[in-house]
């Protein structure tokens, strides 16, 4: 142990150096180079390193020798308005991220859950796209290119700066939801957008049946809502579900759009006043904290009911959020490794995926994040994990022992 | 080639689906690019999933290279087969299998062309968004190939963006399904990965595409510009005001005055040094204020000229010249070197004062026509291949300009593609290391090297970088290298 700390002390000075609350030694490098060295380093004498940005999403439980933190890799290179681009380091928390797009006059269109101060690092590595990803898409598409530090230490420049780019193949795509498994993503180019003129959330109550007619009602109008989520109860802090609409772009154009809300019966509009979105946000995003366990599903939206009742029938209702217009549900709460594996078979014969998004150690490593794949799959995955950390040396569960 | 492989082919698909000839193979020298020849060893043409597979499976016992090819309208010399590898031509794979119009999903072959899509998607209000302007020959499986664009990608986004599942046929002839229908990755993003990958990692059996809506209301606007850097700016005051226009286009001079005397006129003004076309869809009212804003933004940068379609017909007219611009600039010379770098939006300005300055210094034409919302040029040179000295300015200035563009902060293509044409290019936009790293990822799915070798990688431990050595340039034996 003191020889880790020793050599850390060496690589990255007095700075670049803490323990952990367990003990162990947490590198904090302050730029890609810094991350290739200790990475370089731990192949080199066999350590396991766990990757950590501020610890708020992903318990940090995995077995290491070496923690590394992406804390220190919080720059902001460039912001362009004119482009609306961005380049920003791994490091850095979205809440200060969006601050500094603010005074531009721009933004992300990523409102991802947890806390935050999530560092846009986690965000991206584990493809945790919120509500939004019905309007502006999933994560994936708000990343034009990043460095990467592969498992093997070796410094990447994934795809490209500009926001349409087919030169060589797309490196990127392996990284984004990729939860570290082939490298660490230490500098991120974006693709931003400018901010709108309005920006309101309104609200319907109701049985959850009644939401989902209603919700298809408005994705088969002209209305262009940029979120339509359905919530569950103990999600909203509600007595009954809720579908949060969110219109974005200009003040007319939203204005009209809300004009148009259908007008079932014991279904009733609220507006959420301007300035208690955000918290109504928050509060949202906050509540996939609250159990050990979320999982994410796609379905399509035509299956959408159906899949809800499964994950409720093998989970527990729980903090369940469901995107009303694409079909991405996401569930919080305590589950078994059994009771997973058991929903992902069930969801896996309706074509269904379960990816395991946030969970304490010992249930990751038994179903993985994305545990058994497709026939095949799993032969390509084993191969991205040898191609690109063939020491294994970047702790993370991606298939579990379902695998095996 | 080993005649029990010929004899092996002609078992699985027939002898007429074979083609061995000189003449038969001369056909599929070039794809849309006429700058880049090589002739295959054989062609064959399946006529299902089943003939198909059982090809691949028998090249791959023979271990035989192969490059899987749509129509051939690909633009960087990218569906091109060497005297050693097999042309595998997949248009009669042209089944659309399923339409879903509440998932709004639809499944297809990989031959079936990309406009068919959309007009079948059509009786459900639903359309197929990524259009090249290729569109109506153009296969699914080339779009997927080469993560193709359009006009209409700057709101909606190129084809990643609305490819959910592959059934991949690996190079080795086994199957495995990549994604889901709803489009949530199953395991890392693999489909993200696939798309894009210049028929490198396999073939695409079964694409699974997202469809949209059509919109409800449409607004086109073309605006003409006394100079291209007032235009240009316009193009950035456009994208900086947050308004997302469906397309937004740009036209130089030349090639205004190529559509306007083709059969392909539209009405464009002569006078102009630039045109825009600007198209805006959504909403009647989203679409009616964005359309007020842009005019005030187009009028702000000095706008000559205003034509709005008042029509749809007015609207087709509108989007001709545009479409058909590439035919129309074949009437300049014989020979049309295309590009498509792409640059930071806000550097348009400067790329197209620094490519005027190129072509005077050449003396060359140049003409342009571009999706200047997403910063994709298409610089077109026009000239004579026979012509030596031409040739060498052609060269030099193709340089010159993708030279510019990379320092710009730019891309070497946006959607046409690396394949034969731009790999010299890429080890000035890619590390050595980045480079390495997606050989490696080409060999996760093709360890071999069997699928389209030679394109897009130029590093020394691939089979491309020894290929590329090897090369037949058409452009080099007529004195071109571009």
């Amino acid at each position: 142990m003191s020889e880790a700390f020793s050599r850390i002390r060496q690589l990255l000075g007095e700075h670049g150096i803490e323990r952990d609350a367990t003990g162990l030694p947490r590198a904090v490098p302050d730029s890609t180079a810094a991350v290739a060295a200790v990475i370089t380093m731990a192949n080199e004498l066999q350590w396991r390193v766990r990757v950590e940005g501020h610890g708020t999403w992903l318990p940090s439980d995995a077995p290491a020798d070496l923690v590394i933190s992406l804390k220190g890799l919080e720059w902001l290179s460039s912001l362009t308005p004119a482009d609306l681009v961005g380049t920003v380091g791994a490091g850095v928390p979205m809440d200060t991220l969006g601050l500094h797009l603010g005074e531009e006059g721009m933004w992300l269109a990523i409102d991802s859950p947890g806390r935050s101060d999530r560092t846009l690092g986690s965000v991206i590595a584990t493809g945790t796209s919120g509500p939004l990803r019905l309007g502006f898409g999933p994560v994936r598409d708000h990343v034009l290119g990043c460095t990467v530090v592969t498992g093997d230490g070796k410094v990447i420049e994934a795809g490209g700066r500009v926001v349409k780019n087919v030169a060589g193949f797309d490196l990127t795509k392996l990284q984004v939801g990729g939860f570290g498994g082939f490298g660490i993503i230490t500098e991120l180019h974006l693709r931003l957008r400018a901010r709108a003129g309005a920006d309101v959330t309104v609200l319907a109550r109701g049985k959850r049946d009644n939401l989902l007619i209603v919700a298809r009602g408005i994705r088969e109008s002209s209305m262009q809502p940029a979120a339509m989520e359905l919530m569950s109860p103990a999600l909203a802090a509600s007595p009954d579900w809720v579908l949060a609409l969110r219109f974005i772009g200009a003040e007319e154009a939203v204005h009209a759009d809300r004009e148009q809300l259908p007008l079932e019966p014991g279904v009733s509009w609220e507006v959420i006043p301007a300035g208690q979105s955000g918290s109504f946000r928050t509060i949202t995003g906050m509540a996939s904290l609250v159990g050990s366990v979320t999982i994410r599903l796609g379905a399509l939206v035509g299956g959408l009911d159906d899949t809800l009742d499964l994950v409720a029938s093998e989970l527990g209702e729980g903090f369940l959020s469901a995107g009303a217009g694409d079909g991405t549900i996401r569930w919080t709460g305590e589950a078994t490794p059994e009771q997973l594996s058991q929903l992902r078979r069930m969801a896996a014969t309706r074509e269904i995926p379960l990816t395991v998004e946030r969970a304490p150690w010992p249930v990751r490593s038994a179903v993985g994040h994305f545990g058994a794949y497709r026939e095949g799959v799993g032969q390509l995955v084993d191969r991205l994990r040898e191609t690109y950390d063939p020491l294994k040396v970047i702790s993370v569960a991606l298939e579990g022992r379902e695998h095996e | 080639m080993k005649q029990a492989v010929i004899d092996g082919l002609v078992k699985i698909v027939g002898e007429r689906w074979v083609k061995v000839r000189q003449a038969e193979l001369a056909t599929f020298r070039s794809d849309g690019l006429p700058t880049r020849e090589s002739t295959p060893g054989l062609v064959v043409l399946p006529a299902n999933r089943e003939q198909l597979i059982a090809v691949v499976q028998l090249l791959h016992q023979h271990a035989i290279p192969f490059v899987a090819r749509g129509a051939g309208t690909g633009l960087s010399g990218g569906a091109l087969a060497d005297t050693d590898g097999v042309l595998l031509t997949l248009t009669r794979l042209n089944h659309i299998l399923s339409i879903d119009p509440l998932g709004r999903r639809a499944v297809v072959e990989p031959g079936v062309v990309n406009a068919r899509l959309s007009e079948a998607a059509a009786r459900f209000g639903l359309q197929y968004a990524p259009d090249p302007s290729s569109q109506s020959a153009c296969t699914i499986g080339g779009n997927v190939a080469e993560n193709a664009g359009g006009p209409h990608c700057l709101k909606y986004g190129v084809t990643t963006n609305h490819v959910v599942m592959i059934e991949l046929l690996k190079p080795d002839g086994s199957l495995v399904t990549l994604g889901s229908p709803q489009g949530e990755t199953w395991g890392p993003d693999l489909v993200g990965i696939f798309v894009g990958s210049e028929g490198m990692f396999g073939i695409a059996l079964k694409i699974t595409v997202r469809l949209v809506p059509i919109p409800v209301a449409v607004r086109t606007l073309l605006a003409g510009f006394a100079t291209v850097r007032a235009a240009s700016q316009a193009v950035s005051s456009i994208i900086a005001s947050g308004i997302v226009p469906a397309a937004l286009e740009m036209m130089d001079r030349s090639c205004v005055a190529a559509v306007e005397a083709s059969i392909y006129a539209a009405g464009y003004p002569l006078d102009a040094a630039a045109v825009l076309l600007v198209e805006l869809d959504g909403g009647d009212t989203a679409v009616a204020i964005e359309a007020r804003a842009v005019d005030l933004l187009l009028r702000k940068h000095g706008a000559t000229s205003l034509q709005v379609a008042a029509n749809a017909s007015e609207r087709a007219r509108l989007w001709q010249g545009r479409k058909k611009a590439f035919g129309a600039m074949g009437r300049l010379a014989p020979d049309l070197a295309v590009q498509d770098a792409v640059v930071p939006r806000s550097a348009l300005p400067d790329i197209l004062d620094k490519i005027t300055e190129i072509r005077d210094r050449h003396g060359l034409t140049i003409s342009n026509v571009f999706h200047a919302g997403d910063g994709n040029l298409h610089p077109n040179i026009s000239f004579d291949r026979r012509n030596p000295v031409l040739n060498e300015k052609v060269r030099a200035a193709n340089a010159e300009i993708m030279n510019a563009c990379i320092a710009a902060g730019g891309s070497i293509t946006g959607e046409h593609g690396v394949g034969s044409d731009k790999i010299e290019y890429m080890d000035r936009m890619f590390t050595p290391a980045t480079l390495e790293a997606m050989c490696a990822l080409r060999r996760v799915f093709d360890p071999d090297e069997r699928a389209n070798p030679g394109k897009v990688i130029p590093h020394h431990t691939c089979r491309e970088w020894k290929s590329a050595a090897h090369s037949h340039h058409a452009g080099e034996a007529a004195g071109v290298s571009e």
